[in-house]
């Protein structure tokens, strides 16, 4: 393995000669392309970075990386990473997942990878629907969502994927959006540059099975009214003119959004990413109604917590560190450790 | 008084007790203080799934067998010669094994009424003529020891705990052990706690002078060491030997030894030793399931680890996507499966031999992977070389199949040296591979192992993407060309099955059988001394054992062909007759047992006698 060297990449470099092969208009071209083209300024050799996806649209997308990759199988990701990450600590590795793979068949790893913080940088694209499958509702389509295996409407009440992550202990959250690739490629630069896992949640647009699921915060006519952009230190404001903004209610346990011109300034929630108690960026990501109005965009949430990585390679420099011996003599002193006997 | 003492040449010994007595750790001691004097032993620990099942009860009963001797002996036994009898269910539940003659030592002291009618006993046995066939010691084992601690600093029930240690003085006295070994563990155990220390050592000094000075112990006896091969030895349990087995892969491949793994009855034990291996490199992680667990170890594997997940039969179910993708991406992967008697949850502290099938054929699509299984406690350090170097070697997952009788067992074990062990080094691909120079191909072979090139990340010029979706030979490419799928199903069947593994020895010491026993796996030993049973009355059988069952040896089916009969013994319903049928046409014998339980030597012997009638 090579030490890193300064060579300056451009987007062109992580470009694989692997015909891309999604649906013309599928929002992840416009991930793939902000991706390719943010990921020079990290400055870390294409040969250390790794892409590990599950199975579904969204998990083609190592195959059009120029770094190592692997396209694994259904909601696994996260486990196979898990086990790259933490025995090769040199590495930055990256997660590429779905709704559907993240959230359903999935579920367990994406949890436990954020429990333990493993230093694994995670990427769910959130479409609302499963596309490699020809369009079935997933776990986070709306209650009521008609769809080829659920023509009377979907029985289910979705996953919030942001309010999941946080429940389970994710030291890093945000969410993005595909079409806006100056915000995107912010979100992730603040991701790339956490230690943990980052769970990053970006809304993608699946032009065929559930085309427009996002249109309300990306139409230039609402956008404005409907997304709150989080910026770190900054009071929560948002509307075309600033008109709404987000405060915290004496006696509630949320935030809510009010007419601005309605409250006095200090009583505008002022965006911290580094609160301790989850219980804040909790109430951040439970803000959007059904319609999508309020929803906030950015860092929810980035505190620290040692990587589970440096907890177990830590614990494996300790050990090492006592050893005066040859790997063999340490075996054979292993293997002739306990009650042994003689024989002449 | 002065005590007659008699020499034998083996003995078999069961401690059976409620599963709180500590019946184990009394086995696992009588069997070091064995070891200690040089007998060849054999062991056989049986307990129930349930931690602590109802106090006094048949389920709850825990047990341990030993058999040593004075010769190479190769099973636990089939018959206990002693019986120790903690309570009114453990000589309910063992008392079947016995044969008449044989020596009870029972703790009366549990002959209480209540006690009987937990089990059905409407009069104490103790009092009736049942036991007439049996020579009955009726020892107050838990009010002797607390009489004995009298002095001591210690609770009542802690005092209790210790008649244990007080059977374990009286049966070290009677069968002459040397005891110093269990000194010095006890003060390892207790060491937080030298009250504790003082009482157990007192209450085994108790146990001992009672034998030396009750009359009703009136014969003491000796089992003059096995001559054995000279060097160091030591006893071990297979799981312990196949823990050891893959800390020493990791030194001989020079290569950090990665474990995913899921706590499951009854593997758990090697995630737990290889745990404290951290100095050799050795890193565990305890996955959220099974799934992560094997994910774990291959996302390892990718980047340059020994990638090895440790399971039981449910276990492997659940991993066979990943260990299918394993074979898809051609990557080293070791899966130990430790059977346990199935299906689902099944006893998952009794053994079987059942998960044949699923380690051959368990996966989806044309999946072939190596599969080998281990014969005995100590073989379990081999085997798990065995699996290593061929998943480095070949880039390919393999399956260990051992089984709760060998992970649990033990016997001595002379140490190897480590030079001797197989040299398990491998390249990482370094530079691109392709004629231009310039091109990475990572489905290019070596055309004598077929194995792919292993580029893990981080290595510069080498970036490629694989993954589950069908490659093209060559350039690792997704690709759904019909010719090349079959090609690369075809190249993945080859590669398994071009593996070179060493013949199949046969041993026919007279040279003139026309019966072929032939096992696999942990029947070994039953079936090897079954056939000296044979041997012994004058007639001629040969036995031959399966280590390799994928591939299979080059030479087994003319081995096969050139005896009359061939009969197949195993803990499951003729999976492996099954193969051997299809494969080699040959119409072999299937002799099954799937009652959680090893073969005894007697009934397989009995079995092999009647199909040499039929020669």
């Amino acid at each position: 393995m090579s030490e890193p060297v300064a060579v300056k990449l451009t987007a062109k470099d992580f470009k694989s000669d692997q015909e891309v092969r999604w649906c013309p208009g599928c929002g992840d071209y416009a991930i793939l392309a902000a991706i390719q083209q943010f990921m020079p300024e990290l400055n870390i050799p294409r040969e250390r970075t790794v892409f590990v996806s599950g199975i579904g649209c969204s998990s083609r997308f190592p195959y059009y990386m120029n770094t190592y990759g692997m396209h694994s199988i259904h909601g696994r990701a996260p486990a196979i990473a898990t086990g790259l990450s933490v025995s090769r600590p040199d590495l930055s590795v990256w997660v590429v997942t779905g709704d559907g793979d993240a959230l359903s068949i999935g579920g367990n790893h994406l949890i436990h990878a954020l429990r333990r913080n493993v230093n694994l940088k995670i990427l769910l694209f959130n479409n609302r629907i499963y596309g490699l499958t020809k369009g079935q509702y997933s776990p986070t389509s709306e209650v009521g969502k008609i769809t080829k295996s659920t023509p009377a409407g979907s029985a289910d009440a979705p996953f919030n994927p942001l309010s999941l992550a946080l429940g389970a202990e994710a030291s890093f959250v945000g969410r993005t959006i595909d079409s806006d690739r100056k915000h995107l490629q912010s979100v992730l630069r603040a991701a790339a540059e956490h230690e943990g896992s980052a769970f990053v949640e970006i809304y993608q647009n699946c032009n065929i099975f559930n085309d427009g699921a996002f249109d309300q915060l990306k139409d230039p006519s609402t956008r404005d009214d409907y997304l709150i952009r989080l910026e770190h230190g900054q009071p929560i404001t948002f509307g075309a003119d600033g008109q709404f903004c987000v405060v915290h209610p004496p006696g509630g346990f949320g935030l809510e959004v009010r007419d601005t011109s309605s409250v006095r300034p200090e009583e505008i929630v002022v965006h911290d990413a580094t609160v301790t108690d989850p219980a804040y960026a909790f109430a951040l990501s439970r803000l959007p109604g059904l319609d999508l109005r309020n929803t906030p965009i950015g860092v929810f949430r980035s505190v620290d917590r040692p990587s589970y990585d440096s907890v177990v390679q830590a614990q494996l420099a300790a050990a090492k560190a006592t050893v005066t011996e040859t790997p063999e003599q340490q075996l054979a002193g292993l293997l002739g450790s306990g009650d042994t006997w003689t024989i002449i | 008084m002065t005590k007659q003492i008699r020499q034998l040449d083996r003995v078999v010994i069961r401690f059976a007790g409620d599963s709180g007595d500590g019946m184990q750790l009394t086995g696992d001691r009588f069997t070091s203080e064995t070891a200690q004097l040089g007998n060849d032993i054999s062991t056989l620990p049986n307990f129930p799934a349930e931690i602590r099942a109802p106090a006094g009860t048949l389920p709850g009963v825990s047990s341990f067998q030993v058999h040593f001797a004075d010769y190479d002996i190769l099973t636990p036994g089939d018959a206990p010669n002693v019986l120790v009898a903690m309570n009114p269910a453990a000589l309910k539940a063992n008392l079947a094994d016995l044969p008449r003659g044989a020596d009870i030592i029972v703790n009366t002291d549990e002959f209480t009424k209540r006690n009987l009618a937990k089990v059905g006993y409407q009069t104490s046995p103790l009092d009736d003529d049942s036991l007439a066939g049996y020579v009955v010691h009726p020892v107050a084992l838990t009010s002797m020891t607390v009489g004995a601690l009298a002095a001591h600093q210690v609770s009542k029930k802690d005092a209790e705990r210790s008649k244990n240690m007080f059977a374990l003085g009286l049966l070290s006295w009677m069968y002459s052990r040397p005891y110093e070994s269990t000194l010095r563990f006890l003060e390892r155990k207790f060491a937080a706690r030298p009250e504790l220390v003082a009482a157990n050592v007192a209450a085994f000094k108790a146990g001992w002078n009672f034998g030396e000075t009750t009359e009703d112990f009136a014969v003491r006896y000796e089992v003059k060491p096995a001559k054995m091969k000279p060097g160091t030895y030591r006893n071990i349990t297979g799981n312990a030997a196949l823990s050891l087995g893959l800390v020493a892969a990791g030194v001989r491949s020079g290569l950090p030894v990665f474990l995913g793994a899921y706590p499951i009855t009854p593997a758990s034990d090697i995630l737990h030793e290889l745990s404290k291996h951290k100095r050799f490199g050795v890193l565990t992680v305890q996955a959220e399931d099974e799934i992560a667990a094997v994910g774990a170890a291959l996302g390892a594997s990718y980047g340059g680890s020994l990638g090895v997940t440790t399971t039981s039969g449910p276990g492997v179910a659940l991993k066979s996507e990943t260990i299918s993708l394993a074979v898809a991406l051609e990557l080293p992967l070791v899966i130990v499966d430790v059977q346990r008697a199935g299906p689902s949850t099944g006893m998952p502290t009794k053994t079987e031999q059942a998960d044949l099938n699923m380690a051959l054929y368990g996966r989806h699509g044309e999946a072939p992977v190596a599969v080998i299984a281990p014969r005995s406690p100590s073989d379990c350090f081999f085997a798990a070389l065995e699996a290593a170097r061929i998943a480095l070697t070949y880039r390919t997952p393999v399956i260990l199949l051992s089984d709760n009788y060998v992970a649990n067992g033990s016997e001595p074990w002379l140490l190897p040296d480590v030079e001797s062990l197989p040299d398990l080094r491998v390249e990482f691909a370094t530079k691109p591979n392709g004629e231009d120079g310039t091109t990475f191909l990572p489905y290019l072979r070596d055309p004598e192992t077929l194995a792919r090139p292993w580029a893990i990340p981080g290595t510069a010029g080498l970036e490629h993407r694989i993954g589950g979706l069908e490659k093209a030979d060559k350039t690792g490419d997704i690709s759904y060309d019909p010719a090349n799928h079959d090609f690369m199903v075809r190249t993945r069947a080859a590669r398994i099955e071009t593996i070179p593994v060493p013949d199949i020895e046969v041993e026919d010491p007279d040279g003139d059988a026309r019966v072929l026993v032939l096992g696999w796996g942990s029947t070994y030993g039953p079936i090897g001394a079954a056939c000296r049973g044979v041997r012994q009355r004058g007639l001629s059988i040969a036995q031959a054992h399966l280590r390799h069952l994928a591939p299979m040896p080059a030479n087994l089916g003319e081995v096969l062909r050139s005896y009359d009969k061939v009969v197949i013994p195993e803990m499951n319903l003729g999976q492996l007759a099954h193969v051997i049928r299809a494969r080699y046409l040959v119409d072999a014998i299937s002799y099954n047992q799937v009652r959680g339980l090893p073969f005894t030597a007697a009934e397989l012997e009995t079995t092999l006698e009647e199909v040499l009638k039929n020669v």
